[in-house]
C-alpha cells in the first residue's frame, strides 16, 4: 500500500522589515531587516480560520515537513510520516504550516543573508549576524502569522528545539494559541546541552576553514561541522538503540584493520551523517542556532518560577517525551507539566516508551499518531464549538 | 456520551458512587484513573477541573481519545511536585491495595487535597474469609481475580483495617458507603465488613 502524501510542495516566502519600523527587535536590542520567512503549507484553511496548525522544526530541520519538492521525490519532509492526509496532523481536516528559522540556512534569513548594512548588500553578514533567541524565531513566526490573517493557532508542535518554540509561543502569545504540544523538549536548557553545544561549536571555530565565519562556498568548515553534527547524532541515540543498530559489527572488512580509519558499523555511521549534513547545512548558522538554544529559559524572565511564566496560558496542553530520551529526558517535561497544573492548565502528559532516544520524535510515529490526531480531534470539537 | 460512560460503568459501583458525592464546579485529582471513565462523566455532567494521574500508555491513549487529561506517573513515586490542598477532591478507586506504601500514599492525597475520596476492596467480605477459612486459600474472587503470586494487589485489607488506618493518621472519615452485591445491599449496610465486597470512604 503506497502511503498517502500531500505530494508536490511549492515553498513560499514571506519578507518584512523594509523600513525602520517594520524591522524586527530582537532579545539582544538590536533590530533585524529585511527578514525573510521560507515556510510551507499543507491543507486548506476554513472559512473561520480556525484549523491551522504551526509546526515548529528542531536544530537541523527546515520548514519542508512533509511532501517532496519535485516529481523525482528527492527531498521528502522531515516529519512525512506525521504530517498528511490521515496522518497524525491530518492534512484533510487542518491547514498546517511550517516555516525555517530565522538564524537558519533553509531560506530564511540568516547569517548568510546578504547585509543590508553592508554596500549595496554586497556582504553577508556571517558573524555581523545578530544572536538570536527562541523568543526572536517566535517573533518572526508571528509576523507570518499575521500575514496569513490567521489569529489562533488550533495548535502549535514541534519536538527538540521546535518544542521550546512552542512552549515560547504559549508564553509569549498566549491569546494567539488554542493548544500545544511540545515533544521531547525542556523549559530551559539544561548545563549538559549547553556543554555539547559548547563542543560542537568549538569544532566549527576551531576549523582553519571557518576564517572568523568568513569562509567561502568552496571551502566550508566542513570538518568541524561535521563534527559537531556526529557530536549531535550521539546524544540523538541512545545506548541501547545504538547497540541494536550497530553492535559491535564491522564495516567492510572481517576483522580489525589495526589502522584508525573507521572500522566499526558505528563509526561508518557516524561518518555518513557528518558527511551528509555538510551538504546541507550552514556552519555559522549551526552556531546561532545552537546558542539560541543555550540561551532558552522561559522562566528567567519570571524571576525563575516556570508557573509564573506560565500563568498567562489559557491552552490545554499535550506533553510527550521518551523513556530512552537523555538529551531532554522525562523529567525536564515533568517540570512543564507541574508547572502547568499548578495554573490548572489542562495537561496530559505521556512518557512514550522507548529505545529510540532523543530522536524517538521521528521514529515513534504509531503512538505519536494516536495521541495527537486524538488530542487534536477534541481540541477542533472545542473550537469549533465557541 | 455520558449514559454510555455510565454503562460501561456498571461493573464499577464504586465509580458510579464517587461520581454522585464529588460537587459541581470542583476540581478533582483521579489516581490510578484508568482510562478516565469518572473523569469524562464528571467533566460532562458537572463540569469539574479534573485530571488524572495514570502508569499504563495504553490507558493514556484512551484517556486521550475522550478528550480527558492525564498525567503519566507512577503513584509510588508520590504526587511529584503537586501543592498543599490543590484539588478540592483526591479520588483514588480500587488502588490503594497496589501500592507499595498504601499508609504513605494515603497521607500525600491527603496533603494534596482537602477532601479525599478512597474505594477500597474489602477482604474481609464473606466470600474471601469462606475460602480462607474453609479452603484453606487466598482468596480468588470476581474484584480479585488473580492468584496470591501473580496479583498486583499486594496490600489487601478490609473496612476495620482502613478504619484503623485513618485512626492512626488522625485522618477523619466524614462518610463511609459500603457497597453491596444486588441481593446483599441490606446486608451490606447493616454489616459492611462482611457483606461489602467494596467501600466507598470519604475523608477529610
Amino acid at each position: 500500500m503506497e502511503e498517502k502524501s500531500v505530494g508536490i510542495v511549492v515553498p513560499q516566502d514571506f519578507t518584512f522589515g523594509l523600513t525602520e519600523e517594520d524591522k524586527l527587535l530582537l532579545d539582544c536590542g538590536r533590530r533585524l531587516g529585511p527578514v525573510n520567512i521560507r515556510f510551507e503549507t499543507y491543507g486548506r484553511l476554513d472559512e473561520t480560520k480556525s484549523n491551522a496548525i504551526l509546526i515548529l522544526h528542531a536544530l537541523s530541520g527546515d520548514a519542508h515537513v512533509a511532501g517532496y519538492h519535485d516529481e523525482q521525490k528527492t527531498k521528502i519532509g522531515w516529519w512525512d510520516s506525521m504530517v498528511g492526509p490521515g496522518k497524525g496532523f491530518d492534512t484533510d481536516k487542518y491547514f498546517i504550516v511550517c516555516s525555517n528559522v530565522i538564524g537558519g540556512c533553509s531560506g530564511s534569513t540568516g547569517p548568510r543573508s546578504f547585509n543590508p548594512d553592508s554596500k549595496n548588500f554586497s556582504q553577508i553578514y556571517n558573524m555581523d549576524f545578530p544572536v538570536i533567541t527562541i523568543a526572536d524565531m517566535v517573533r518572526a513566526q508571528y509576523r507570518l502569522m499575521k500575514h496569513l490573517g490567521i489569529k489562533k493557532w488550533l495548535s502549535l508542535s514541534g519536538g527538540s528545539m521546535g518544542g521550546m518554540q512552542a512552549l515560547e509561543w504559549a508564553v509569549s502569545y498566549p491569546e494567539a494559541v488554542a493548544s500545544v504540544i511540545p515533544i521531547a523538549t525542556t523549559s530551559c536548557l539544561s548545563p549538559q546541552s549547553i556543554a555539547f553545544n559548547w563542543v560542537g561549536r568549538q569544532a566549527i571555530m576551531g576549523d582553519s576553514n571557518w576564517n572568523n565565519g568568513n569562509y567561502d562556498l568552496e571551502k566550508v568548515p566542513e570538518t568541524g561541522l561535521a563534527i559537531a553534527r556526529m557530536l549531535g547524532h550521539i546524544t540523538y541515540l541512545s545506548d541501547k538503540s545504538m547497540d541494536k543498530k550497530f553492535g559491535r559489527e564491522l564495516q567492510e572488512s572481517e576483522s580489525y584493520s589495526f589502522d584508525f580509519k573507521h572500522n566499526f558499523k558505528v563509526e561508518s555511521y557516524l561518518k555518513h551523517q557528518g558527511e551528509k549534513f555538510v551538504e546541507r547545512f550552514d556552519a555559522n548558522s549551526y552556531l546561532y542556532i545552537s546558542r539560541a538554544m543555550d540561551y532558552f529559559d522561559l522562566s528567567e524572565r519570571f524571576g525563575g518560577d516556570l508557573a509564573v511564566a506560565l500563568s498567562q496560558v489559557h491552552s490545554p496542553f499535550l506533553i510527550i517525551s521518551f523513556s530512552s530520551d537523555w538529551l531532554f529526558p522525562p523529567c525536564e517535561s515533568v517540570k512543564i507539566v507541574e508547572a502547568l497544573r499548578n495554573n490548572s492548565i489542562d495537561v496530559t502528559y505521556c512518557d512514550i516508551k522507548s529505545i529510540y532516544g532523543h530522536d524517538a520524535f521521528l521514529l515513534e510515529v504509531d503512538v505519536l499518531q494516536r495521541l495527537i490526531s486524538d488530542f487534536l480531534r477534541c481540541r477542533y470539537d472545542e473550537v469549533r464549538k465557541k | 456520551m455520558t449514559q454510555k460512560i455510565r454503562e460501561n460503568l456498571a461493573k464499577r459501583p464504586d465509580i458510579l458512587v464517587i461520581a454522585e458525592i464529588i460537587p459541581p464546579n470542583s476540581r478533582i485529582l483521579d489516581l490510578g484513573c484508568g482510562d478516565g471513565s469518572l473523569l469524562a462523566l464528571l467533566r460532562k455532567e458537572k463540569n469539574v477541573y479534573g485530571s488524572g494521574i495514570e502508569i499504563s500508555q495504553e490507558k493514556i491513549l484512551d484517556c486521550v481519545s475522550t478528550g480527558v487529561p492525564v498525567v503519566h506517573g507512577d503513584l509510588n513515586r508520590g504526587l511529584l511536585e503537586l501543592p498543599d490542598k490543590s484539588f478540592d477532591y483526591v479520588v483514588l478507586s480500587q488502588t490503594l491495595q497496589a501500592v507499595d506504601r498504601p499508609d504513605q500514599l494515603l497521607v500525600e492525597m491527603m496533603r494534596v487535597g482537602k477532601k479525599v475520596i478512597v474505594s477500597i476492596i474489602n477482604i474481609g467480605y464473606y466470600s474471601a474469609r469462606f475460602q480462607i477459612m474453609f479452603q484453606g486459600k487466598m482468596p480468588v474472587t470476581e474484584t480479585l481475580p488473580l492468584y496470591w503470586y501473580n496479583t498486583p494487589n499486594i496490600h489487601l485489607g478490609t473496612i476495620c483495617d482502613f478504619r484503623n488506618l485513618c485512626k492512626d493518621k488522625n485522618l477523619n472519615i466524614v462518610s463511609e458507603i459500603p457497597i453491596g452485591e444486588m441481593h446483599e445491599k441490606l446486608l451490606a449496610s447493616f454489616w459492611p465488613n462482611l457483606f461489602a465486597p467494596t467501600c466507598v470512604f470519604v475523608i477529610e
